[in-house]
């Protein structure tokens, strides 16, 4: 297992360094620079800008001074927020995102398994149709649609919950957790229902029941190992994609996250930021399949012995 | 039977990931989020008046506080609470009102200005405020390296463009000079009637020089000076707190001259960009006063006569830049055909709808009782006629061309509709291109376009502000128009005229000629939009849309009067 992680982070290397090179390239040959504003710059203003960020040097040299910057860790600073690092606002956005990241799973998890084991139960029936349908809602229901509508009900209607923020008024979590979880919960109800629906018609099952095990035991303790492997596997991708992909939902919900920085960075050309965040995200992406393939081969006998052989 | 179940019950409890410890979870986690929602029984407006809190909508995060690196109106709004010039503005007039300085003459030549500064304005830190640092501040304002985009603010004052472009080397130079500790003389090349104006603008408030230095260069950007516990202000608030993305909070200041008369004890500056999402949290209860309004909801607003809405006049125009180069539109019978077919009063009222007045003249009218001339009103017949005039009877033969936007909705109903305008008035063909913000800025730059979008604000209320944009060669010219009577008018005859009134015949007669050749085509003045709380008082629409934090305050308990702009 070891040998396998460590294998796997080396190979991550080359994937990280043509990332940062297309990305460097890509952003920096983009119509429009960092200081364009609809006043126009004098051009004492723009030299004396592009000197301070180096970029009057040439192109190469730019790439190679950001390359050595990356490997110490140091992803500049930001050109937009004057005095602000790159790893500054990272920082100050990542515990948010991480926090409704983990929300958000919580409620995809909790509302995902329960409907996808319960519509496997009883295949073909009510119990499975009533699930899937609302799952397959899920899944279509863009967040953009679902948070505005929630705040509506819950936030100027009922008054239940506050409309907006993230963790300056109780009860402010809510609302974009369940917002954010929910295409994933749709996702994993299917990905459970597929994975428990094989187990079931396993023999080692049907031995379970056989011994005279009561239905909630069969699922439980026999079948759910087996049948949330699809799931596990899904977790590692879901949780950078929940990571990365929270923009919409912090914009509804005004959240001092991630998102709203990326995206925010590259309509202000902000280069260090935008590259800053691309090898931020693609580190976490990588991490996050290791652990979740790790997961899954702790889960999964067969693919144990696979890498015993293979070594 | 019964006893194996239990048996498997117990063994399922110490595998980690079954389904009832998961239950167990999420019902604790729905548990705790109900738990911290219980208490809510007061929103943050009912909690800012009894406690002096205002909660500001206030667009985006700040760039930098640094009042000579920033140049938005967000940054303006925390930057004008937390320190604050020379001279102030009333609010409801913009006339210039004492503010550190508590009195001033003016020589009679218009060109020497004596400032006398109030003994007892302190820093927030309890540093004595004194006429050198101005000088030391408007020195940093003017080193190249720092970057500052409003260093042109101070090209008034005599030798400070020289100095700025390197022509001379000396700041003793410069016409700034601190006479003693309380007294400062400004020495102007050209007499310049807004020259008061300028001084509440925040590129020229004072900096603190020690806290600069101790965290880095006088002229290096980006040092931490500005963060919360470094800034040493000298405004009625200094800032307590600035989490990113999050809010900016700044506390009633004690050592501010005038902090008796200062109500509010704490302002709340929340980086709204989202503008439903703002219209929620004001709908909510979240906001006291929100930074714009969706345009869908402005109506919904009208119909219900709700207090909250506040739409006032605005100093910017929307226009259309005419690119002068394109073969085509170089002939300007044919620019002032497309400017007389453009329906600005229908456009407003069914399209704009917030309260925007349609547009004949660059510079709004009214700018410190400037009219501007008004010609080339709508006059579809007297257009068709110019158009054949020009070789394109009923638009025949004219070739398409193309209105350049950023991508954005308002933009694209106002360009759908003008392409209507021509094509039914005029019978030329129009396509239409958005192009993201910082594409279309360089295409605009470039003189990549035919016809463009483009709007502008004033940074202060003056006609020059408006007519320089479009001298020869000018950075924010873009049309390729140059007319050298013009930039004589603008730059040596206006700036010489002793009266106001005089003053300003000469920019009639610049605007004039600009609009006869019409490189330009103004559509509508802007309005400024925002949601107010009924309890906020003291809060006056300008033309600027200037907020004077000092003087609100806040009182839930006086009944709620509908609330008219003019």
């Amino acid at each position: 297992m070891f040998r396998f992680a460590l294998g796997r982070l080396f190979q991550a290397v080359p994937v990280l360094l043509v990332v940062i090179t297309v990305t460097f390239f890509l952003v920096h040959s983009a119509p429009g620079g960092p200081f364009d504003a609809d006043k126009a710059v004098p051009p004492e203003v723009l030299k004396a800008l592009e000197a301070q960020y180096n970029l009057d040097q040439p192109m190469w040299q730019q790439y190679l001074s950001y390359l050595g910057d990356v490997v110490q860790g140091d992803l500049g600073p930001s050109f937009k927020y004057s005095g602000r690092t790159v790893n500054e606002l990272i920082g100050a956005g990542l515990p948010t995102t991480a926090e409704l990241a983990f929300y958000a799973m919580l409620v995809a998890l909790g509302v995902g398994i329960t409907a996808g084991v319960t519509a496997s139960m009883r295949p073909n029936t009510m119990q499975d149709y009533i699930p899937m349908s609302a799952a397959m809602i899920g899944i279509c229901m863009p967040s953009f649609l679902l948070g505005p509508l929630l705040v509506l009900i819950f936030g100027i209607h009922l008054e239940w919950l506050p409309v907006s923020g993230w963790g300056d008024i109780p009860g402010d979590k809510i609302l974009p957790s369940i917002t954010l979880g929910t295409a994933y919960a749709a996702y994993i109800a299917r990905l459970s229902r597929g994975g428990m629906l094989e187990v079931l018609t396993q023999d080692y099952i049907r031995t379970a029941r056989a011994k005279g095990l009561s239905e909630p035991v069969v699922i439980a303790k026999h079948a759910l190992r087996g049948g949330l492997i699809p799931v596990v596997s899904f977790l590692g991708p879901a949780f950078a994609g929940l990571l990365g992909g929270s923009f919409v939902v912090e914009t509804i919900f005004q959240i001092p996250g991630l998102g709203r920085f990326y995206v925010q960075a590259a309509f202000n050309r902000d280069y260090t930021l935008i590259l800053g965040m691309t090898v931020f995200f693609s580190t976490l992406i990588i991490i996050f399949n290791l652990l979740s393939d790790m997961l899954a081969i702790w889960l999964n006998p067969k693919l144990r012995q696979e890498i015993r052989g293979s070594n | 039977m019964r006893y194996s179940h239990n048996v498997y019950l117990r063994f399922s409890d110490s595998v980690k990931l079954t389904s009832s410890t998961l239950f167990k979870g999420i019902a604790l986690f729905g548990l705790l989020m109900v738990l911290t929602s219980c208490g809510t029984s007061e929103n943050n407006v009912a909690t800012g008046n009894r406690t002096g809190t205002l909660h500001w909508g206030n667009g985006t995060e700040p760039q930098s506080l640094d009042p000579q690196i920033a140049t938005g109106v967000p940054e303006h709004h925390i930057i004008s609470s937390v320190m604050e010039g020379l001279v102030g503005k009333d609010r409801k007039t913009l006339m210039p009102i004492p503010a550190v300085a508590e009195s001033w003459e003016v020589s009679d030549d218009l060109k020497v200005y004596t400032f006398h500064i109030r003994k007892n304005a302190l820093w927030s830190n309890g540093d004595s405020h004194t006429a050198h640092d101005y000088v030391w501040s408007w020195w940093r304002a003017l080193q190249p390296a720092l970057g500052n985009l409003y260093a042109y603010m101070l090209f008034p004052i005599d030798n400070a463009q020289q100095y700025y472009e390197g022509e001379i080397e000396n700041f003793d130079q410069v016409g700034v000079k601190a006479l003693d500790d309380y007294t400062l003389q400004i020495t102007l090349g050209n007499p310049t009637p807004y020259f008061l104006q300028l001084l509440d603008h925040y590129s020229l408030f004072p900096v603190h020089q020690t806290t600069i230095e101790k965290f880095g260069a006088a002229d290096e950007r980006g040092t931490r000076w500005t963060y919360e516990g470094n800034l040493v202000g000298n405004g009625p608030f200094s800032l307590s707190d600035w989490k990113i993305n999050r809010r900016i909070v700044v506390e009633k200041n004690p050592l501010y001259w005038d902090a008796e008369n200062v109500k509010l004890n704490r302002i709340i500056f929340y980086p709204t960009e989202n503008v439903t999402t703002e219209e929620r949290m004001f709908r909510a209860g979240q906001l006291h006063v929100t930074n714009d309004i969706p345009a869908d909801k402005i109506d919904v607003y009208r119909t219900q006569k709700n207090p909250a809405l506040h739409l006032a006049p605005y100093l910017g125009v929307y226009f259309y830049r005419v690119n002068i180069n394109t073969p085509h539109l170089s002939d300007r019978r044919v620019r002032r055909a497309l400017a007389m077919s453009i329906d600005r009063e229908s456009l407003t009222r069914n399209i704009v709808k917030a309260g925007e007045t349609p547009a004949y003249a660059i510079t709004p009218p009214g700018t410190i009782g400037y009219q501007p001339p008004q010609e080339l009103g709508f006059d579809p017949e007297g257009a068709k006629q110019l158009l054949a005039d020009a070789g394109y009877p009923n638009g025949d033969g004219f070739p398409a061309t193309e209105i350049l936007y950023n991508t954005n909705e308002a933009h694209k109903k106002i360009a759908v509709a003008i392409q209507q305008m021509w094509k039914k008035h005029l019978n030329i063909d129009i396509q239409l291109l958005n192009q993201e913000w910082k594409v279309y800025l360089a295409s605009e730059s470039a003189g990549q376009y035919q016809v463009s979008r483009a709007g502008w604000i004033g940074d202060y209320v003056d006609p020059n502000n408006f007519l320089d944009m479009f001298l020869c060669g000018g950075g924010n010219n873009r049309t390729g128009w140059c007319n050298e009577e013009y930039d004589r008018l603008i730059l040596e005859v206006a700036p010489a005229m002793k009266s106001h009134k005089e003053r300003l015949a000469i920019f009639a007669k610049a605007e004039k000629m600009l609009l006869d050749d019409m490189p330009v085509l103004p559509i509508y003045i802007y309005a400024s939009k925002r949601l107010i709380d009924p309890s906020v008082k003291n809060y006056d629409s300008n033309l600027l849309d200037q907020a004077s934090y000092k003087d609100i305050y806040l009182d839930g308990e006086s009944p709620v009067t509908m609330q008219v702009d003019k």
